[in-house]
């Protein structure tokens, strides 16, 4: 029996659940790690591992009707928004079980049942889209918004301030969600960029911006509700930017040997999947036994899932010439 | 109605206006002071501020925007006021909108429409008078049209707004104020994809495309030869149809670009019709086109570069006599070996 999006969506309503979401995300970007590795992958990968609670506060703190662009690195948005183990592993195996068919593999997935437009493959891209998206919620009067997720890297691209720009001056529904992780692909953030708070940037839009710490599912949720609660009122955009850290390199390909010794290890003691389960642990909402339980639980549930896509037919051929245009169209 | 293309465009746009709430248009200075070449006249009056936007100079930023606004329920146009300034947005439309369709599994697609002013022969030089449709060529889901006047302006538009895919529709500069007789209303929506045999002939079949099909026209006027003269008005999905059945029935093919000669758009037409058509061909398919070189600023400079109605006339009855390809004028001329 399997949850749809919107059920799973719904889960996040549970602090347990959200926790096991985390734990879900986090044990699918290992094993995905693992897959490519063994060769059972073909391309390449972009794991979130060590970003978890930003995934699972954003989407417990927005409604599955507001819209949402995210990157490449989109595995973990993906699953906190709801979609299903099997549909985001089985797009990344080319299954045509995979969210859109297999066609797209780990780059790109979307799902509108809970509001999961295509996520992009180009850095700062899903930028003025989400503002586009928030442009319609406010000319069709709709009680929408839009939340744009990005990393440090895409405050570089134009995308980001033409984007931040019109969202400022149209006071669209959008808020800009940016996951500091300090390395655009493989360089760190001081040899890019000459500051090392991107929230910086929204003092040139006039726009509220707020430093978060990224491992932390509360400050984060609690930043991005006020956020949306502030664009619903017609109060414009807001930036939040959440420092946090990749575990993994950038992508499959990248150890990230070019970190510096013990940069790693400091920032695995703020592993936010551990804090989550701590804080729970303390709020008595969890105990160590259940928790060592739920561990179990969900590894065998993304163990499962491995199977059955594996166990699954490939992406067929047909697939390949399916939605490239209307079929209304000559 | 005869109409200048621009009245025709802002007509077109202001009919799709009223009948559909989710059409916005946006762009450089369209809402206040109507577009820079007068296009979107009085369409904030009636349409007001809320669906009629000017934007900052930020082409990224806006074609960004249209995609995200066509995927979740509005209908955007939005103007590029040269098609040159395309460039730094062509990442939201080549591999953001026209692949939107495809990587959400038919979940989300883009209705926007992207207009742009293009071409030669005003003397606004190099960076302000280029084609470019080659930019957007080989884009799968995206599609393509040119009118040629304003009564293709303003069919292709409305078409364009109504498609459920992005469609680009570049308008030849030099026609906005040229008169031409419109059919409004719905009878006057052109379909795309589909071709137009504005002069029936049995000597050779002449495809053109924006500025170039009046120039087809003045030059088979009075010709010893028939031509039969075809507006393309779509270029993504052309008219293979109509193009091969015309060869079919005059044996020989000339395109008449208005694009450099390598690479530019007739290639394909070209190179599809050399294969598809060989048996019935008794000339070479020939392409008339400018020059490879960058569109000169000076007004005798800019007349040589565009294919004028003399040596258009003259290349098509050098193949139609011959059965073989003339050399283009600056191969004649000696200033390219």
């Amino acid at each position: 029996m399997t949850n749809t999006p919107l059920e799973r969506r719904r889960m996040l309503s549970d602090p347990i659940l959200r926790w096991d979401r985390m734990l879900e995300i986090r044990v699918l970007e290992d094993r995905i790690k693992d897959l490519f590795a063994e060769g059972l992958v073909h391309g390449t990968t972009h794991t979130c591992q060590g970003q978890e609670a930003i995934s699972v506060a954003i989407a417990m703190s927005i409604r599955p009707s507001d819209h949402v662009c995210c990157t490449y690195r989109g595995h973990g948005t993906a699953l906190a928004l709801g979609l299903t183990v099997d549909s985001v592993l089985g797009e990344v195996m080319g299954r045509s079980i995979g969210v859109i068919g297999g066609v797209g593999g780990s780059m790109h997935l979307s799902e509108p049942s809970v509001g999961l437009l295509p996520t992009s493959a180009i850095v700062g891209a899903g930028i003025p889209i989400a503002v586009g998206a928030a442009l319609s919620a406010q000319v069709l009067g709709e009680d929408r918004c839009a939340v744009s997720i990005f990393g440090d890297g895409a405050s570089n691209i134009g995308a980001f301030h033409e984007g931040l720009n019109l969202a400022a001056i149209w006071k669209l529904p959008v808020v800009f969600i940016c996951e500091n992780n300090t390395y655009g692909e493989y360089s760190p953030i001081n040899l890019t960029t000459p500051i090392s708070d991107i929230s910086i940037r929204a003092t040139s839009y006039a726009m509220p911006a707020e430093i978060v710490d990224g491992q932390s599912v509360d400050a984060i949720a609690a930043a991005v509700s006020a956020a949306v609660v502030r664009a619903r009122a017609g109060g414009g955009p807001t930036l939040i930017e959440c420092k946090t850290y990749r575990y993994s390199g950038h992508s499959r390909a990248d150890a990230g040997a070019y970190r510096p010794a013990g940069e790693l290890d400091e920032w695995l003691k703020r592993d936010p999947v551990v804090l989550y389960e701590k804080q729970l642990i303390e709020a008595s909402l969890l105990d160590v036994a259940s928790a060592k339980e739920m561990r179990a639980t969900v590894a065998k549930r993304i163990e499962d899932s491995i199977e059955r896509v594996l166990a699954s037919p490939l992406a067929t051929v047909a697939s390949m010439f399916q939605n490239v245009i209307g079929s209304q169209s000559k | 109605m005869k109409m200048r293309m621009r009245q025709a465009i802002a007509m077109a746009l202001a009919d799709e206006l009223r009948s559909d709430p989710r059409v916005v248009v946006f762009g450089e200075d369209i809402a206040a002071a109507e577009g820079p070449f007068k296009t979107s006249e009085g369409l904030l009056d009636e349409f007001g501020p809320l669906r009629i936007r000017d934007t900052p100079i930020s082409e990224m930023g806006f074609v960004g925007a249209a995609v995200g606004a066509a995927a979740t329920g509005l209908r955007p146009v939005v103007e590029i006021m040269f098609i040159e300034f395309l460039g730094v947005a062509l990442d939201q439309l080549v591999t953001e909108a026209s692949k939107f369709r495809y990587l959400s599994g038919g979940s989300y697609n883009v209705p926007m429409v992207l207009r742009a002013s293009v071409g030669s022969g005003l003397g606004f030089g190099s960076q302000h008078s280029q084609t470019l449709e080659t930019w957007l060529y080989a884009t799968p889901g995206l599609k393509l049209v040119v009118p040629s006047g304003a009564r293709t302006a303003y069919g292709l538009l409305r078409a364009a707004i109504r498609d459920e895919d992005p469609v680009v529709v570049l308008e030849p500069r030099i026609l906005y104020a040229e008169r031409e007789d419109v059919v409004t209303g719905e009878d006057g929506i052109i379909p795309i994809g589909v071709g137009e045999i504005l002069q029936s002939g049995n000597d050779v079949t002449v495809v053109a495309l924006g500025q170039m099909v009046r120039t087809a026209l003045a030059a088979a006027k009075d010709a010893h030869w028939n031509a039969e003269i075809i507006d393309l008005r779509s270029l993504i999905p052309w008219d293979r149809e109509l193009v091969c059945e015309s060869v079919s029935r005059t044996g020989r093919l000339v395109v008449v670009e208005e694009s450099p000669f390598s690479g530019g758009w007739g290639t394909e037409i070209a190179s599809y019709v050399a294969a598809e058509c060989f048996d019935v061909l008794v000339a070479p398919v020939h392409r008339i086109t400018c020059p490879d070189v960058p569109v000169p600023q000076p007004a005798h400079l800019e007349q040589k570069f565009l294919p004028s109605v003399d040596y258009v006339r003259e290349q098509i009855g050098t193949l139609v006599r011959t059965n073989e390809r003339p050399k283009p004028w600056w191969i004649t001329e000696g200033y390219v070996s």
